[in-house]
């Protein structure tokens, strides 16, 4: 069952080690962490979305909009849950529950740490091939118990959107996992083992391969977009023609629940992408730049990061007009600051710096994801579903097809 | 009722051939309320799975009675009933009816009049190009040209307030000239104005003339050639798309534009990408007018002398600018009273739309949103 | 160019521009220079500016002057009586024909003159007049010679007028709003219904017997069940 001191003595995860108390402590934290980061990303995605349009976003709840999120979440749960009188009852449902408990469930194969993961399951990557695909059942459900033109539509597009994109997916992620059997001779399709691995060749695999790499994570990343439906991508919830898509008839806590499932899928593909090709939780030069002297200067960078980003609240905080109706978002934003300074010095604390560091690189590269994101959602138009089919299909297809062949032959060649 | 009419003139379009798997056909409606539809146009979309077999637009939501107001107004009164039709383009609708109301008089504007009058039809021009392009953009899915455009069009909007106090419904002209004098600063205001858009303008052609996916989406989609324009009575950039260099600045010039150089923008295809084009380049050849104008800008008079009740002699006449939209003509009958006979007037836009069921056969469900974005129709002119 | 004074001048609106043709073989014939109406005494005392300006002579009202160019003699001599007057007022020509050869003399203006652009459709209705309250009008423009020019017909209450269609598709929807307006009905039209009021509307608005309240006074008498209550 769970030696609950025990397992901290050691270094597998609990999945590993038969701690099923500290897998499922380790399960509800990621729950709770993953709900924070969609509510930190519904933030992010408003005021960065409104920066590059030249205006603000949320200003006014909270300085600078930080309790923007909660307030958000207040209303989405306290608004009328309609639902259409035609609808068919359970599927309408269970639909986004379905989506966001998929949704969820990748995330026990996705490695935060060397130790932090839920489990190291041998087969990593294909479970998590095959929950995401189970996402799609969800969005048909959703569009068919809506029992309305525009849903249905929409829900029809997405499925299409979804299993094309797939494939491509799935053969970029072969690619990768070729490359792990370059020095050991035997390939692994555990998660952990692909970060290893990565350790071991002293090689993110983005840039090995003479570019192979660099392709086959080009092709996931455009088809991870694809999968979690946003821009350039977003034709089923396409505003200007479908009102909304397959979530057309959804409103008020269920809604969000839809809304928290696509986040989730976000950070999820994401974390597969940095895990598979970015290094998952290694530091820049894990193996060049190693000794004692380089750890610590890299261990402090985590605690750096939340000091600097505390002086940055801070220094703004004084910055702001000193009139009386700021008054209390000036307090606010202080105080903010002096509460991300204090975690800043925590982090900086001997102890805790080497346990923060596997977590905070993998936050770090997973966050600039969820920035190109945000960044494509600004700046492209859509893409009209015969083109999205296109794209999927005859180009994305054969390429991944020629980049699993070429990481193939280069390695037998090597 | 209407419905079932619609819907009876729809079955008789179906598919060009009954496979053995008949699909079944969809009547879609994309009601007068939706995001894309630029006001309250309905568009009823006869659909075989994506492909959409054929349209029926229902239009009449906006309308209030405009031309029979106009028979009970004095020529005066009714000035600033006309802003209020295309109401993005309000400065060129008062100055198509100024001056066809000045044609019945046999009065012409003087010279600085004329220039002002320039000045603001291309700035209004501009602002109203800028809407298009911000709602086309849009409609496609690029949502941060919006907030450029919109951020730049207050600029023209200010110098508008500043003039006559309205930001829209300018009522900037009056039968005979114009009302107000220039304010002090106006021609340097006007000047920055034109150094301030130039780089924007190129700013929007930067997110979109040389994207992938908005060539994508608008080469080749709304294709109309040419006869099939005049045909239809398509004009404004719709025709010059398809590449019939005519405008009516250059072919029957008035309010003094023959003294200004500028050129003419045309496309080729006649698709939805080329009307994109030739409307930035439109507004770049507004620059330039615009820095003519102001610089040629003559001291003098502004208001021609026209009697205090105004009763054109008994005729009729027609007249037409060249708006943003394409042919703006008013058609004013007058019977020697003080309030018109009859006042017609000719819309671009609702003879634009018209081409939207040829432009939109055999093409995709996303492609009406691009096509009707592309027409640049107001409902306000559309229903009048 | 434009002096400030009234009346005296006379501005011609229809100039041939220079660069106005469009992309196609360009007519070599001049246009037809429309007939100008006759000048008025000049203004050159106005003009001068002299220290006591003397009042210019009232200018006399401008009216129709008849018309004369190829084109008129070309259809008068084919149609004879049927052209029942061919005009121009202040610069802009325009033809009354008679309904029965209206078609016809479309068909001639679009594919012999080259008038290839129907610009609008509309009409006016002139309830004072005995034998013909309507007046339905045509605008067309030729790209070839870059002119405006009017056909008008006469009708009757209740008479009907074919339909331009046909000739032009622009007129499909052009003909719909002045059945809409006026009640006229176009044979031949493929879509013969209303376009800017909804289906059941009474009455047709730009009538100047359009009983403004006719509309209201049944919808009141059907759903609350009384007189109206105006």
């Amino acid at each position: 069952m769970g030696d609950f001191l025990g397992y901290l003595k050691t270094n597998v995860t609990p999945g590993e080690a038969g701690n099923y108390l500290w897998a499922t402590i380790y399960i509800l934290i990621i729950f709770a962490l993953v709900s924070v980061c969609v509510m930190l990303m519904t933030y992010a995605e408003r005021k960065i979305l409104a920066h590059m349009q030249i205006r603000l976003g949320p200003m006014r709840t909270g300085p600078h909009g930080l309790l923007q999120p909660i307030a958000d979440a207040l209303k989405l749960m306290l608004k009328e849950d309609i639902m259409p009188a035609e609808a068919d009852k359970l599927v309408f449902w269970f639909a986004p529950v379905s989506v966001m408990m998929i949704a969820f469930t990748v995330y026990l194969v996705i490695p935060f740490g060397r130790t932090h993961a839920v489990t190291d399951m041998n087969i990593g990557i294909l479970f998590m091939l095959g929950v995401s695909s189970l996402g799609v059942l969800g969005i048909i459900m959703a569009g068919w118990a809506s029992n309305s033109h525009y849903p249905m539509m929409g829900a029809l597009r997405s499925s299409a959107q979804m299993v094309s994109y797939e494939i491509a997916m799935g053969l970029a992620i072969i690619s990768a996992v070729l490359m792990t059997s370059l020095q050991t001779g035997t390939g692994t399709l555990s998660m952990i083992g692909i970060v290893e691995s990565q350790f071991h060749q002293h090689t993110w695999f983005v840039f090995s391969g003479w570019g192979l790499g660099f392709l086959a994570f080009v092709i996931f990343a455009i088809a991870m977009i694809a999968e979690t439906n946003r821009a350039p991508f977003d034709l089923p919830e396409a505003e200007s023609e479908l009102v909304a898509g397959f979530h057309t008839e959804y409103s008020g806590f269920r809604w969000s629940l839809f809304f928290l499932g696509e986040y989730t899928a976000m950070i999820a593909v994401s974390s597969i992408a940095v895990t598979l090709w970015l290094g998952g939780w290694l530091r820049p030069f894990p193996n060049a730049l190693s000794g004692n002297n380089w750890d610590t200067a890299f261990n402090l960078l985590p605690g750096l990061t939340f000091v600097g980003l505390s002086l940055w609240c801070v220094i703004g905080g004084f910055r702001m007009p000193k009139i009386r109706q700021l008054a209390i978002q000036r307090i606010g934003l202080i105080l903010f600051g002096a509460f991300l300074g204090l975690i800043g010095l925590v982090m900086l604390a001997p102890g805790v710096r080497e346990r923060v560091q596997d977590i905070y690189w993998f936050a770090m590269k997973v966050s600039v994801f969820m920035f190109l994101y945000i960044w494509y959602r600004a700046t492209f138009p859509r893409y009209r579903f015969d083109q999205l089919m296109h794209v999927g299909w005859k180009v994305l297809l054969p390429t991944s097809l020629g980049v699993l062949m070429g990481t193939a032959l280069w390695g037998v060649l090597r | 009722m209407s419905d079932a009419k619609i819907y009876s003139q729809l079955e008789s379009i179906s598919s060009s051939e009954k496979p053995f798997l008949d699909s079944s056909e969809l009547i879609l409606n994309m009601g007068p309320q939706h995001p894309s539809t630029h006001g309250v146009l309905r568009v009823v979309l006869k659909l075989d799975g994506e492909k959409v077999l054929g349209t029926e637009c229902v239009i009449g939501y906006l309308h209030r009675g405009v031309e029979k107001i106009a028979e009970n107004r004095t020529y005066a009164q009714f000035n600033p009933y006309v802003d209020r039709m295309d109401y993005v383009a309000a400065v060129s609708n008062g100055l198509g009816y100024c001056e066809s109301v000045e044609k019945l008089l046999n009065v012409v504007a003087p010279e600085r009049a004329q220039h002002i009058r320039v000045i603001l039809t291309e700035l209004n021009r501009i602002a109203s190009h800028q809407v298009w392009l911000g709602t086309h953009a849009l409609d496609i899915g690029a949502i941060t040209p919006l907030f450029y455009t919109f951020r730049d069009r207050e600029e023209v909007l200010k110098i508008f307030e500043k003039y006559c106090g309205a930001r829209l419904t300018t009522h900037a002209f009056r039968i005979g000239g114009c009302q107000y004098e220039t304010y002090e600063g106006f021609e340097k205001e006007c000047l920055k104005f034109c150094d301030f858009v130039l780089p924007k303008i190129d700013e929007y052609e930067e997110l979109l003339t040389t994207n992938r996916i908005w060539i994508e989406r608008t080469k080749g989609v709304g294709v109309i050639t040419a006869e099939e324009c005049i045909a239809l009575g398509a004009t404004g950039p719709v025709i010059r798309g398809s590449g019939v260099r005519w405008d009516i600045r250059k072919a029957q010039p008035y309010s003094g534009y023959q003294k200004f150089d500028f050129d003419i923008p045309i496309g080729t295809a006649g698709d939805t990408y080329d009307r994109y084009l030739v409307r930035i380049e439109e507004m770049r050849q507004s620059v330039r007018i615009i820095r003519q104008a102001v610089e040629a800008l003559p001291e003098g008079p502004i208001m021609a002398k026209v009697p205090k009740v105004l009763k054109p002699p008994v005729g009729e006449i027609y007249h037409s600018i060249e708006a943003p939209k394409g042919e703006l003509g008013y058609f004013i009958v007058s019977d020697g009273s003080t309030q018109p006979y009859r006042v017609r007037v000719r819309p671009p836009s609702f003879v634009n739309l018209q081409a939207l069921d040829l432009m939109v056969r055999g093409r995709l469900v996303a492609d009406v949103v691009a096509v009707i974005g592309t027409l640049d129709i107001v409902l306000g002119e559309v229903d009048r | 160019m434009p002096d400030e004074t009234k009346g005296n001048d006379q501005p011609s609106p229809v100039e041939a521009g220079g660069n106005a043709a469009p992309e196609r073989p360009a007519t070599p014939a001049p246009p037809a220079k429309p007939a100008v109406p006759p000048a008025a005494k000049p203004a050159a005392p106005a003009a001068a500016a002299p220290p006591k300006p003397a009042v210019p002579p009232k200018a006399p009202v401008p009216t129709p002057q008849p018309w004369e160019s190829a084109l008129v003699t070309r259809l008068k001599g084919q149609y004879g009586s049927g052209i029942r007057e061919a005009s121009t007022y202040l610069g802009q020509n325009y033809f009354v024909v008679d309904p029965t050869i209206l078609t016809d003399i479309l068909r001639i203006l679009r594919d012999d003159e080259r008038y290839d652009y129907c610009v609008d459709v509309t009409a006016v209705h002139y309830p004072k007049r005995e034998e013909a309250q309507f007046e339905v009008i045509w605008i067309l423009y030729s790209f070839a010679h870059n002119t405006r020019l009017r056909v008008k017909t006469q009708i009757k209450e209740g008479q009907e007028v074919p339909s331009s269609v046909p000739l032009w598709p622009t007129a499909n929807w052009l003909e719909r709003e002045v059945f809409d307006m006026f009640g006229i009905q176009f044979t031949g039209h493929p879509d013969m219904r209303r376009i800017l009021l909804p289906e059941g509307w009474k009455g047709h608005p730009l009538r100047k017997d359009y009983d403004i309240l006719l509309q209201d006074k049944e919808w009141v008498q059907i759903n609350l069940g009384i007189e109206s209550g105006q």
